[in-house]
């Protein structure tokens, strides 16, 4: 059985196209995606699609998944659970970022790969890592224009780069063309630098970027650029939240895109019949999630007791296409300081409209953890359950206290992990299934 | 100009466009398009005031994280990056 939120399997990389796109040009995401949908379609795995996973809990020898589906909850039973939860993408906030115009760098390649369609008719691209580059080219490709690419990186860091990019040659090559394109097509690529500001009352109308110092700090002098919308991008980190609910913990590996779920290279974890497959324990990248998928599948049917020997040739490919996604995550984390660009009165948590001073008011008054936070102001309790806004307010409690990130873990994860209304739940549960777990650490 | 990235705009077929409504507003989308693309396509970005200060919010992961996309319909709230366009469909702003 295969549970997916999305209306069809393919996740964010491998994501199919909605049904209004009667025909369009082959890319080579859109041509592996659709394999693997007709490789999934013959192979007799059942698809619940549209299905929301909202909690998972161990009931005896059995893991139920709690889902929810067209408005009504269901539960599944299963020995064996693979959680592939994937990426969230990291954003930083700056002055503006809510406006609306404003997307994420992932959020459009969801908009090209889906539906593809444009975020607007002059677009600012910024973002760490390859992603700012391919979302650049793509609006190229499908028609737009791109007013700036932005990034935090320097043309050293990739040069530094270059010896495990080596690894993947096709993808270095690809990557190159993206950037030779928009060098030739006179787009300004600006290295070193960031998204200052973003300006416009109900739409975006233009950003203000300043270049960064080596630790990310921005440095005076302002260029300003017109601009209609903004893909914005602060890297990739792990989704984590469902293994955790699960009972697997976490641990900080900035190198993996931050707080990374603790697994074992052929996916088992400290939890009996629950195994973890490709970014969800640390951002390695497409090509090696797929290949990871394949190790853990081994492993979990191995589990049920049925006959399935591990593939040495499997891992030593795995183990390749990984230095290759390593070397990117590197990348897309450098010099990316999550709150350096962010002014007193810029929003951190979107869903609760909380600013920075807010934020720095509770932990002055010793808030000096997530949980704290939360439980003070509600940064993390919204409706996005604190993905956007986790990371700004670790590192706030970090530079306050003075203490590493390491030491400052994101809030506790409660179910329900996806939004659930309350009509789906009521009628279906006694008060005694109520799961009470103990209160978070403050 | 030499391009190495070629425009395929001219390359894609899409389906029928079909009327909806945006808190009153006649709309055209093409038919099982996602909703929020195809808000953002007919120039619709505001679709609901944030908390607190009530500024206008936009959709902004695409991909149903951030519940700043989310929209009525059926009197249900849900996420328009989750819904597609449909002959007819009514949607209400969170405005």
């Amino acid at each position: 059985m295969l549970i997916d939120e999305q209306g069809q399997a393919g996740g964010q990389v491998w994501r199919a196209k909605d049904r209004s796109i009667l025909s369009a040009p082959a890319t080579p995401e859109s041509r592996s995606g659709d394999n693997l949908r007709e490789r999934l379609a013959a192979s007799g795995v059942r698809q619940m699609t549209d299905t929301r996973v909202w909690q998972i809990e161990r009931q005896g020898e059995h893991w139920v998944i709690h889902t929810l589906r067209n408005g009504a909850a269901g539960r599944l039973h299963s020995r064996a659970v693979i959680l592939a939860t994937g990426a969230r993408e990291e954003a930083q906030p700056v002055r503006g970022w809510t406006t609306p115009g404003v997307i994420g760098l992932a959020g459009a390649t969801a908009l090209f790969k889906q539906s593809i369609r444009l975020p607007g008719r002059a677009s600012v691209v910024a973002g760490a890592g390859p992603l700012v580059f391919f979302v650049a080219s793509e609006i190229r490709r499908l028609g737009g224009t791109v007013a700036a690419v932005v990034t935090p990186n320097t043309r050293a860091d990739w040069l530094a780069r270059l010896p495990s990019m080596v690894a993947r040659p096709d993808l270095l090559w690809r990557g190159g063309r993206w950037v030779a394109d928009l060098m030739l097509a006179g787009v300004p690529i600006y290295w070193g630098h960031a998204v200052k500001s973003v300006s416009g009352d109900d739409q975006v109308t233009g950003v203000t970027l300043c270049r960064l110092a080596a630790d990310g700090t921005p440095l005076p002098g302002d260029i300003g650029i017109a601009a209609d919308s903004v893909c914005l991008g602060g890297g990739l980190a792990p989704s984590t939240e469902a293994a955790q609910l699960a009972g697997v913990a976490i641990r900080y590996r900035p190198e993996l895109g931050g707080w990374v779920s603790e697994a074992e290279l052929d996916g088992s974890t400290a939890r009996e019949g629950l195994f973890l497959a490709g970014d969800g324990c640390g951002i390695r990248g497409a090509v090696a999630a797929e290949l990871h998928g394949q190790i853990v599948a081994r492993t979990a049917l191995r589990h049920i007791g049925q006959a399935s020997a591990s593939d040495p040739a499997l891992e030593r490919a795995y183990r390749r296409a990984s230095r290759f996604g390593e070397a990117m995550t590197v990348l897309s984390a450098l010099r990316a300081d999550p709150i350096g660009l962010a002014t007193p009165d810029t929003i951190v948590c979107r869903c609760e409209s909380l600013t920075r001073r807010t934020i720095e008011v509770e932990i002055e008054s010793g808030a000096v953890s997530s949980n704290a936070v939360k439980s003070g102001q509600r940064a993390g309790m919204g409706p996005c359950g604190g993905k956007y806004c986790q990371s700004s307010v670790a590192r706030l409690i970090a530079l306050h206290e003075n203490r590493a990130l390491s030491e400052i873990a994101p809030p506790t994860p409660r179910p329900p992990i996806r939004p659930v209304p309350v009509s789906a739940l009521a009628g279906d549960f006694d008060y005694d299934d109520l799961p009470m777990p103990k209160p978070a650490p403050l | 100009m030499i391009r190495l990235v070629p425009d395929h705009s001219a390359r894609i077929q899409r389906t029928e466009k079909v009327p909806f409504t945006f808190d009153g507003v006649a709309l055209m989308g093409c038919a099982g398009e996602n909703l929020a693309a195809a808000l953002m396509q007919a120039g619709v970005l505001h679709l609901r005031n944030a908390p607190g200060d009530g500024a206008p919010r936009g959709a902004f992961c695409m991909m149903a994280l951030c519940q700043e996309c989310v929209v009525f319909v059926d009197g249900q709230s849900v996420e328009s990056c989750r819904l597609t366009v449909s002959s007819g469909l009514v949607v209400k702003s969170r405005r």
